[in-house]
């Protein structure tokens, strides 16, 4: 049984992917545990098929299972898959290989990893010719007209480097373009931006659509990104548990989600510029099971605010929700009313302090590499209020890590830097910091996997945190760390687990209790949800909030999520090589007139309502640091670039609006003016 | 080591409770016990750490109960019946001095059983502490330690065992001392190689972030974190000390006669072979081979099982 009415425009024949039944178990410590439960999808050619779920949902699994190539733990343990109509499991090993050559590609995550570096990436698109066609000849001429195809400008010397000689989003075009060599009916992309800038990530997605039409090749999407599947993507899935629990158009499941998984998913992210004081983000409550679990008939009733007795005795049949659209639930039709499972936003009062807390003025950092000076850093200059978000934005490689790692000690700042702590200038590294400054100032960083010693119980990270930030010891400091579990919402009954047995929502809240341990003015939080799914992301953001409400904390949030940045920020600051482009109250910074940069930035985020600003491109890479472009650093790629002027001066950052600054040439009515059409591509 | 080697972020959840409600019970305590007796399973089921057991037990049964299983006082000498072939009297055959060889070799569990794992201990204890010390602290002192461990790694063994034979006189302290100075800095590499990576790690700028000292961080942070590979390297390394000890006896720099030590065993007869007297050197000769082979697969069986 298909569960999908067959696309009325195809053509009849064989779809490009289709698996019936599937299921597929991973041995681990000698124990068959099941990941996918009988997966049942279809794709026609020529579609774009986006797979979505929380991780561990089982998407990876399906798309290795589609090219048979599981890891060595991994068997098909049932049901079957047809690649253009020949049946996968029945093949012997090289007509696998051959099919995988010829009819079948993927596109990996990190494009850097998915390279060879030793053998120059000429050599490397051209392999993909000799092994597709035995002759091999004119690979590589072929190899140089595909890579002008991913457009990128100059073949000839891009095929004579080495990949770590190239940027992230230009080996995902080699990636790409030696995905689609062999004009393949099926391609693959398991997650192909999530490594990349915005920017950069637009541009692939621009690409990667472009070249579907070109190749009329069906696609298999996986992401955890509702916003780019909503831009890709013609039907989706949505995985739970190994189980397929919706599907249908996109559009239409964005608009009808008929399954309470697909709502609560929808649910956790900000959308529609929603900010924290306006409204708190859903989440989706409970875990994700254990690989191999027992579940109950329906998988998703354990976490299910519409659950009744019928879902644990009797399995929901994929019900018709309208035409292409199926929803796993015997409750489909109500879905939508799926209760809330958090209450009103905390009242945020207004500090009634008005000097701040945290005052950078001047901030420099040179790094020094084979006698070259690397300004990572460039007067960098912003004050912080007592209860107040900063978000901090930028590409990678502009200087967003580098300032948190500066501010809280742990890299030393160039001489003459100011940073001051309630008008106090802090010693430039942490260990000449007094302690009542160290644990004002704490981090919360991006991966709570490497963050806490996966040795250490929760006790005694959090105990041994308390004992050097407040100096309380014994049973003082045990009822301290009951009251901090509390506060970040972690069961006590968990204080003795160690971090791996710890989801990583619950690992996260650790490290934020951690960073609370003393009773901070000010967290840094360094990308502190993007190794997070989003339900648990939004569950992180809602404490993260909670907290600023009841403690008057202020965080220096750096993300490259824009959407979670406007979410919590009160006000925004813009990276640009080291360089303060933009600095203002949020809704200033995400509406016009804003900093070319901003708007170039704000434009490649792909949004989950699927209503698209028209994308700026920004012409070419991020300029390397330790040559940045004279005048204005952005003149090279800025979509508003005036002429000579930019080249040669550099812009102040001067205050073009109450409490809104800006380093470019332009004022505010000029750019508000302009604005109102995008602007014209730069060639 | 009830998590040793576990990768980091190896738990396959990855779920999240709501905020406002009371948090539902994760995967909890229960699973490290689940875990490890999962692992205890595998390990149990490997064939190569059964085989890797069964040769260490039988070595550490004769090395603690060696005198009361011997047929024969392996120090007796009994000139009259010297260089006898294997038979029902003697299994094993006798030596030039008479002296029964299955006794001996049987005996000569024991010194061996104690010099080695000594040797490598120490060998162990220095190079984990020379290695955080590099691997943290980088710089001049990872500069000038690191050469000094290279001029010691050019040195063959052979040498640094006939000048401390020479200097400290020839006894099994001397061979212990021998075996640690030169096991040291391959284990201080491989100790390094770990610290290196775990420094990376934001636990690590997570504990500077509340004032804690180098040691503290050395030793109570990093140190529980690379114990995997320090006890691969243990056990790696205890059969090299084996067969160390077997090549330094061999050579007379060793542990000193009349002990029963399977490699002066082999010394003293080796010249014996070409008038077809094999057996005072095969047997202690298999007996050292064994021994080298059953820690191999106890180490090889436990890194499996800790791999998968």
């Amino acid at each position: 049984m298909s569960a999908t009415a067959p696309e009325p425009t195809t053509v009849r024949t064989a779809p490009a992917l289709e698996l019936h039944d599937l299921e597929v178990a991973y041995r681990v410590r000698g124990v068959w545990r099941d990941v996918l439960r009988g997966v049942t999808l279809s794709i026609a050619r020529n579609e774009a098929y986006g797979l979505v779920g929380e991780s561990g949902c089982g998407k990876s699994t399906a798309a290795f299972a589609a090219l048979r190539y599981l890891p060595r733990n991994g068997r098909v343990m049932g049901g079957s898959i047809h690649v253009d109509g020949e049946d996968l499991l029945s093949m012997n090993d090289a007509q696998v290989r051959q099919l995988r050559v010829s009819k079948v590609s993927m596109v990996y995550q990190n494009p850097t990893a998915a390279l060879n570096p030793s053998i120059r990436i000429g050599d490397q698109v051209a392999e993909v010719y000799a092994l597709a066609d035995a002759a091999g000849d004119g690979s590589d001429e072929r190899a140089r007209e595909m890579l002008s195809k991913v457009q990128i400008a100059d073949p000839a010397s891009v095929m004579r480097r080495y990949p770590h000689q190239l940027s992230g989003g230009m080996n995902q075009r080699v990636v790409i373009a030696m995905a689609l060599a062999t004009n393949p009916s099926l391609l693959i992309l398991d997650e192909p931006t999530t490594g990349l800038d915005a920017t950069v990530e637009g541009e692939v997605l621009d690409l990667i659509r472009t070249l579907r039409e070109e190749f009329e090749t069906s696609l298999l999407f996986i992401t955890h990104n509702l916003g780019v599947m909503a831009k890709m993507c013609d039907r989706m899935g949505v995985l739970y548990a190994g189980r397929l629990v919706e599907e249908g158009p996109v559009a239409e499941v964005f608009d009808r989600p008929s399954h309470p998984y697909t709502v609560g998913l929808l649910r956790c992210i900000p959308r529609g510029g929603v900010r924290k004081d306006k409204e708190t983000l859903d989440t989706i409550p409970g875990f994700l099971p254990q690989l191999g679990a027992d579940l109950p008939a329906c998988v998703f009733a354990d976490r299910c605010g519409l659950a009744e007795e019928i879902c644990r005795k009797q399995e929901p049949p994929f019900h018709r929700v309208s035409d292409g659209h199926c929803s796993r639930c015997h409750f489909y039709d109500r879905a939508n009313t799926l209760p809330r499972t958090t209450g009103a936003p905390p009242v945020l009062g207004e500090s009634a302090r008005q000097e701040p807390v945290l005052q950078a003025r001047g901030v420099q950092k040179t790094f020094h590499q084979e006698g070259h000076a690397i300004h990572a850093l460039n007067d960098v200059e912003f004050a912080l209020k007592e209860g107040e978000t900063l978000g901090l934005v930028g590409e990678s490689g502009s200087g967003k890590t580098t300032l948190a790692r500066l501010l809280i000690g742990l890299s030393p700042p160039d001489e003459g830097s100011v940073v001051e702590l309630d008008g106090a200038q802090l010693a430039p590294t942490v260990n000449q910091r007094k302690r009542d400054q160290v644990r004002a100032l704490q981090i919360v960083f991006q991966n709570p996997d490497s963050a806490l010693n996966r040795r250490f119980s929760i006790h005694r990270i959090l105990g041994r945190a308390l004992t050097m930030l407040t100096g309380q010891r014994g049973e003082q400091r045990e009822e301290r760390l009951r009251q901090l579990a509390h506060s970040v919402r972690f069961d006590v009954r968990l204080i003795g687990a160690r971090p791996a047995q710890l989801s990583g929502g619950l690992k996260q809240r650790v490290a934020i209790a951690r960073a609370f341990a003393g009773d901070p003015r000010i967290v840094v939080c360094d990308e502190p949800t993007s190794a997070l799914d989003v339900s648990v992301q939004a569950a992180i953001l809602n404490l993260l909030v909670e907290l600023q409400a009841k403690q008057k904390v202020a965080y220096l949030f750096i993300s490259h999520d824009l959407g979670v940045v406007r979410y919590l920020s009160d006000r925004i600051a813009v990276l640009y090589l080291g360089r303060l482009m933009e600095l203002g109250p949020a809704d200033q910074v995400f509406e016009s007139p804003q900093h070319p940069y901003t708007e170039a930035l704000a434009s490649a985020v792909p949004t989950a309502e699927g209503t698209e600003r028209e994308r700026i491109r920004l012409v070419g890479e991020i300029p390397s640091a330790s040559s940045p472009p004279s005048g204005c650093v952005f003149h090279t790629r800025c979509p508003r670039y005036i002429g000579d002027v930019c080249k040669t001066q550099e812009p102040e950052l001067r205050e073009v609006e109450p409490g809104h600054f800006w380093r470019c040439h332009y004022s505010a009515e000029q750019l508000r003016e302009l604005q109102k059409t995008p602007p014209k591509p730069r060639v | 080591m009830s998590s040793f080697g576990e990768p980091i972020g190896s738990s396959v959840t990855a779920a999240e409770s709501p905020a406002g409600a009371e948090p539902a019970l994760g995967p909890g305590p229960d699973e490290a016990k689940v875990i490890r007796r999962e692992r205890l399973a595998l390990l149990l089921r490997s064939k190569t750490f059964i085989a890797g057991v069964v040769i260490l037990g039988f070595w550490i049964v004769c090395a603690i109960f060696g005198s009361l299983l011997a047929p024969d006082d392996p120090l007796r000498t009994n000139p009259v019946s010297a260089l006898q072939a294997p038979s029902s009297a003697h299994l094993f055959g006798t030596d030039t001095l008479g002296r029964d060889v299955l006794s001996r070799v049987l005996v000569g569990a024991r010194d061996i059983l104690i010099v080695a794992p000594l040797a490598t201990l120490l060998a162990t204890a220095m190079g984990t502490l020379l290695g955080l010390v590099t691997g943290y602290f980088r710089g001049f002192v990872d500069d000038s330690l690191g050469r000094l461990i290279d001029a010691i790694l050019a040195v063959p063994v052979v040498i640094v065992g006939l000048l401390s034979m020479v200097a400290l006189g020839p006894s099994t302290v001397t061979v212990i001392f021998v075996i640690a100075v030169v096991f040291t800095p391959v284990i201080a590499r491989t100790v390094r190689a770990a610290v290196l990576s775990e420094v990376q790690y934001e636990y690590v700028a997570a504990a500077r972030l509340r004032n804690e000292r180098a040691p503290y961080i050395l030793f109570g942070e990093i140190l529980p974190n690379v114990m995997g590979p320090v006890l691969v390297e243990f056990t790696v390394r205890l059969g090299y000390a084996i067969f160390t000890i077997a090549t330094l006896s061999f050579l007379g720099f060793g542990i000193q006669p009349p002990a029963p030590d399977w490699g002066l065993q082999i010394y003293q007869h080796y010249g014996l072979i070409s008038g077809g007297y094999w057996w005072p050197v095969l047997f202690p000769a298999l007996a050292i081979a064994s021994l080298v082979i059953g820690v191999n697969l106890l180490s090889d069986g436990i890194s499996q099982a800790f791999e998968r």
